[in-house]
């Protein structure tokens, strides 16, 4: 089973990797990290602030961008062009298939992170001339980054299990957009009473709680990030990324494919 | 289609696209738009931190950019009205509460009389007070809240309150304690502003800010000096019955022994009514005297 999956995720990565799309706009996120210092020059005293700010949304915007645009089309793409039903034929599950393809997007995701994270680093020692442990800091909101990426491929799996692209990526970036409200929503829940209030709460904690997930400002303050933070957010989005991918493969596992 | 029809087309397009360039100027001209400078689309800065997705850290930048380009095309002007500055400071700093620059920045910009800032103390306090509240360990904004109770209200119990309570805050530098001393005895006298002025030129890292504060330590200078030679001037009116027609008068006299220059080297102008001003008060910006008139 494992090396099932292994094969799948390669070959996702390979046609990750080949698809100029991803190029652009890996070279557009680094344009952005490029551009920063010259940003700086027409501020006052937030140089570094703006280099951590700019390049880690850079990173943040078109990692999602990849998440959804990307994660949308891993299994529409394969049945539009007739190539899932060789695979399916194999002794591969369908759900071994959503799981190959969700661990092939996330690799992909993970390369173009430390590729980012590379020019970052160097945009930062361009600047700065030097590092300092503070630097080491900015590692922990990045990771969290990509913590938000693996929840966003498993939401966009699971909304194209059941629909159309167009429609899986408006719901995906729904719910980035309602997963930045996590913690209002809550506010509301809590202000409200009788089924609203239920229905509050419950959309409260069904939309990923994004909010924690983007710590860039604190980073960029060298503000310290608490350790138990850094363990809930990696145990939070593992468990949510595995509940959409888990619905994906309900979805996906009944869904009639002929 | 042929070759020839592409280049008509094309042709086409570039002389109409020149055309409308070329119309914009006019109809500007014929039908002026509102300026834009003053105006701010979003004027709440808890919805523009809402709208921000959660990326208010780089939108805070974006509106601190936007702060700096604004009061700087402004302060080329000498503008004296500033309205949008107070609004797009509380945007700044609602998105980033701890952008330490905009407030320090800030609340000088806000401060300074017109046309060197706003001359809005009370909207200056405002900023820095939201600043503490929201960095309570940051000395540096216990100093900016001093300075201008200090040089903008003259409220020199006040100042001397924020240096003590900045001074007692880990990293804050030692003359934080002399200040606060020094504005319970000497307050107003120009030694105290001076010995200020000149400790945040040594201690600033930020070219602009050590610009700022030679420009003030040489404002001050003049601000010493100009009396100082029209009481010679005056002194020697006495003597002789008339004005120095130059300040060579008064050296032939034994009064003076050189031309004095100010702080940027320009030599003083002495009028023929016996008064004493900077030759470019654009360089000095900070003086209270000898500005001419």
């Amino acid at each position: 089973m494992t090396i099932r999956i292994r094969v799948i995720a390669f070959n996702t990565f390979r046609e990750a990797v080949r698809d100029r799309v991803l190029y652009n706009l890996v070279f557009f996120a680094l344009l952005l990290v490029a551009a920063a210092p010259l940003l700086g020059e027409i501020s006052i005293g937030v140089q570094r602030v703006l280099l951590i700010n700019l390049s880690l949304s850079a990173i943040s915007i078109f990692g999602i961008v990849i998440s959804i645009f990307v994660g949308i089309s891993l299994v529409s793409k394969e049945i539009e062009k007739r190539t899932l039903y060789p695979v399916l034929s194999r002794p591969v599950g369908r759900g071994e298939f959503i799981f190959g393809k969700y661990c092939g997007l996330a690799g992909t995701l993970l390369v173009n992170t430390i590729a980012m994270t590379a020019g970052f680093y160097l945009a930062l020692l361009i600047m700065t001339r030097t590092f300092t442990r503070a630097d080491a800091n900015v590692l922990i909101a990045i990771y969290f980054l990509f913590l938000q990426f693996i929840v966003i491929i498993a939401l966009a799996l699971l909304f194209s299990s059941f629909s159309s692209p167009l429609l899986s990526a408006l719901f995906s970036l729904s719910m980035f957009v309602a997963g930045t409200f996590a913690g209002d929503l809550r506010a509301f829940a809590a202000m409200s009473h009788g089924p609203e209030g239920v229905l509050a709460r419950a959309a409260s904690y069904i939309v990923p709680n994004l909010a924690s997930l983007n710590v860039i400002t604190r980073v960029s303050h060298d503000q310290f990030i608490p350790a138990a933070l850094v363990g809930y957010n990696t145990f939070y989005s593992l468990l949510y990324a595995a509940a959409a991918a888990s619905g994906a493969v309900l979805i996906f596992w009944r869904r009639d494919l002929k | 289609m042929s070759r020839r029809s592409t280049i008509s087309v094309a042709s086409g397009l570039v002389v109409s696209m020149v055309a409308c360039f070329a119309l914009v100027g006019k109809i500007e001209a014929a039908y002026p738009s509102s300026p834009m400078e003053d105006v701010l689309f979003i004027s709440s800065p808890e919805f523009v931190k809402r709208a921000s997705l959660g990326y208010s850290g780089l939108l805070a930048d974006i509106y601190w950019m936007r702060v700096v380009q604004y009061f700087g095309r402004k302060h080329q002007r000498d503008s004296k009205e500033y309205k949008a500055l107070t609004p797009l400071l509380d945007i700044t700093t609602t998105l980033d509460p701890n952008l330490v620059v905009a407030y320090e920045w800030g609340s000088t910009f806000l401060d300074q009389p017109p046309p060197s800032g706003a001359g809005d103390d009370a909207a200056a306090v405002a900023l820095i007070r939201k600043g503490i509240r929201n960095n309570p360990n940051e000395w540096h904004l216990y100093f900016t809240l001093a300075f201008i109770q200090y040089l903008g209200q003259h409220d020199y119990l006040g100042a001397a309150q924020s240096f003590d309570e900045g001074s007692k805050l880990p990293g804050s530098h030692p003359w934080m304690k002399v200040m606060a001393a020094k504005m319970l005895t000497e307050a107003g006298n120009f030694e105290t502003a001076r010995y200020m002025w000149q400790n945040i030129y040594n201690e600033s890292t930020d070219k602009n800010l050590k610009q700022n504060a030679e420009l003030h330590v040489a404002s001050l200078v003049v601000d010493q000096e100009v009396p100082k030679l029209e009481s010679v001037a005056s002194e020697f009116a006495r003597h002789t019955g008339h004005n120095p027609s130059s300040w060579r008068d008064l050296i032939v006299a034994g009064w003076l022994r050189s031309i004095p220059v100010d702080p940027t080297g320009a030599p003083y102008v002495l009028r023929s009514d016996g008064h004493v001003v900077v030759a470019d008060p654009k360089k000095l910006p900070f003086i209270t005297r000898g500005k001419p008139e």
